[in-house]
């Protein structure tokens, strides 16, 4: 089988953002001084009218964001994870959260796999700081084919976004048209023995890790949930149900992300053992992505590993 | 504007004073100090300034208010109520279990809000999308924003500032109400931002300073700003905290505090008094 083609979400975000600019008029893009890297600058290139810079103020950016989106326009702000999620969290919290105002965060360079930057630029708490947001829906698309159909998605839906999109170009994997729908996941690879769900570039590696296992006799469900909120509840509880175990893998502290989102859906709803695969209680470092995602156990060979010592 | 317009603004503005010391004697608790300073600015602003209409709220080319300063949310309802937004009566649910009269303002929940606000620094980057986005949209609109001089210790608020003037957003106008106190006490003392009107023009902003109880400069300060092309305007006014409440003026504990029900009727005693004269 040829090789997969590989692009970083961030391409597919910029790209899907100036291809929805054709037919939108109402779509407005605010940056922070980091078009080229977020790749808004796609968009700006097409729409320069509708590509405005804020520079480095990003809290300014995301209530100037909220103003354009209580005027009527559709607000896609782009920066870095680290800034949009973290330094101005209060802003989305009270400026676009509170008043549930249509704004679309388009967070580029999520996870360690940032990494030569380092840990100042290595966000894994953002899943944690968005979900907390009532009426935030978040994103993390797995590849480019999903993470245009989710741009495109986020700009249907009438409400905040958070959508988090990756530095390393990773394998492209869906078929072209996929169907997909904000808060449905998608079962990938069908398995008895344990279940286990992915989101962002960890659902590569849980396919690649679900043909390891195949070869070890452990029959392994791979589940991509690209909306780790609102979380599809019946497709996890599902999978739960039928296979007994649950993996959970992101690029993610393994606090208040995904992993946890699942465990307090299955502790109160189907008590089911979990394991969680992201990043520990720790920071990010510097080094080139690939092996650094290995370093923290973010890789295939990994979830393999933790697959055959729970299915013992 | 003549002298019978700006008698019946005062007199306007004494009825909002009116609602403001009501509304949060209702809610034992809230922020007088600073809707009383911004009293006469809310009376202009909603009785002569802003294209609005009570009766279609959410009409699209309206004019657009943000009350970056959130905390003074009796002042503004107090005004809109008095504008006709909603009935007067409701003032005193202010803060209450299943009212719409948040404590601090909610643009989803009250008639007449344009945005939520409560967090300083950040009504002023709204209000400055809001003027950008008119401008891309082809609306004539203006936006105006109101900030406590407290406030603008945010670093946030020069930020949407350098914001504004960048993106040449004339059809902006920001309005600074220095009423020279903050909660821990003068702002000169917490924290100081002054020289105020210096830092606006550094900021590139059309700068204007007023009296902002004087009506007359109010108006001629608005037909300044809407002269003005190519930079947003700051107007900064000088005002007194708890205006026209004896008892409240110039003291930094009315920042937060509401009336007991003594204060209450002296406050509205001499509200009433001021009111007769100026009708009288």
């Amino acid at each position: 089988m040829a090789e997969l083609k590989k692009i970083a979400t961030r391409d597919s975000y910029g790209n899907a953002l100036a291809e929805l600019g054709k037919e939108h008029e109402d779509l407005i893009v605010f940056d922070a001084d980091l078009s080229g890297a977020t790749k808004t600058s796609v968009f700006k290139k097409a729409f320069p009218d509708r590509h405005i810079n804020c520079g480095i103020a990003e809290g300014n950016m995301l209530a100037v964001a909220a103003g354009a989106a209580a005027m009527g326009l559709v607000p896609f702000a782009s920066t870095f994870a680290m800034f949009a999620a973290g330094r101005a969290f209060e802003q989305v919290r009270n400026s676009i959260g509170y008043p549930h105002l249509n704004v679309k965060i388009g967070a580029t360079h999520g996870g360690i796999s940032v990494g030569e930057d380092g840990a100042s630029h290595q966000c894994c708490e953002d899943f944690a700081t968005m979900r907390s947001i009532p009426g935030m829906v978040v994103m993390c698309p797995s590849d480019d084919v999903e993470a245009r159909a989710a741009v495109k998605a986020a700009y249907e839906y009438k409400g905040p976004v958070y959508l988090r999109f990756g530095r390393l170009a990773v394998p492209v994997f869906h078929e072209e048209g996929m169907k997909f729908e904000i808060g449905r996941g998608e079962v990938l690879h069908d398995g008895k023995d344990v279940a286990i769900i992915a989101t962002g570039l960890m659902t590569y590696e849980a396919l690649e890790a679900a043909k390891a296992l195949e070869e070890k006799g452990i029959s392994a469900r791979v589940i991509n949930l690209c909306t780790i909120k609102p979380l599809d509840a019946p497709l996890v509880l599902q999978a739960a149900q039928e296979c007994g175990k649950v993996i959970t893998c992101e690029e993610h502290s393994i606090i208040g992300g995904l992993g946890e989102a699942v465990c307090a859906l299955l502790s109160e709803n189907l008590p089911t053992p979990v394991r969680r695969i992201g990043v520990n209680d720790e920071f990010g470092h510097s080094g080139p992505a690939v092996p650094l995602l290995k370093q923290f156990g973010l890789c295939a060979e990994h979830i393999v590993e933790v697959a055959e010592d729970f299915c013992k | 504007m003549t002298e019978s317009e700006k008698k019946s603004l005062q007199i306007t503005a004494c009825k909002v004073r009116k609602g403001i010391v009501t509304a949060t004697h209702a809610a034992k608790s809230g922020h007088p100090g600073g809707s009383l300073s911004a009293a006469d600015m809310f009376t202009y602003l909603y009785f002569k300034e802003l294209n609005v209409d009570p009766a279609n709220p959410k009409w699209a080319d309206r004019d657009r208010f943000v009350l970056s300063k959130g905390h003074t949310a009796p002042g503004l309802y107090s005004t809109l109520a008095q504008r006709g937004f909603f009935p007067v009566e409701e003032l005193t649910t202010l803060r209450h279990i299943g009212a719409r009269l948040q404590g601090h303002p909610n643009m989803n929940e009250t008639p007449g809000v344009d945005m939520s606000t409560g967090s300083l620094g950040q009504g002023v980057s709204c209000a400055a999308g809001m003027a950008l986005s008119a401008k891309k949209m082809g609306k004539e609109l203006r936006v105006y924003t109101l900030l406590g001089d407290g406030e603008i210790e945010e670093g946030q608020v020069w930020e949407a500032l350098m914001f504004a003037h960048h993106h040449k957003l004339d059809n902006l106008c920001v309005i600074i109400d220095n009423n020279g106190l903050q909660i821990d006490g003068p702002i000169d003392e917490v924290m100081s931002p002054y020289p105020i009107v210096d830092k606006c023009k550094a900021f590139g902003l059309h700068t204007i300073e007023i009296n902002g109880h004087d009506f007359d400069q109010i108006e001629a300060a608005f037909a300044e700003a809407r002269a003005t092309k190519g930079v947003p305007t700051a107007i900064v006014m000088k005002t007194t905290k708890g205006k026209d409440v004896s008892y409240m003026e110039n003291k930094a504990g009315w920042h937060g505090k509401a009336p007991n029900d003594e204060e209450l009727e002296i406050a509205l005693k001499e509200l009433d008094a001021i009111q007769a004269e100026l009708e009288g």
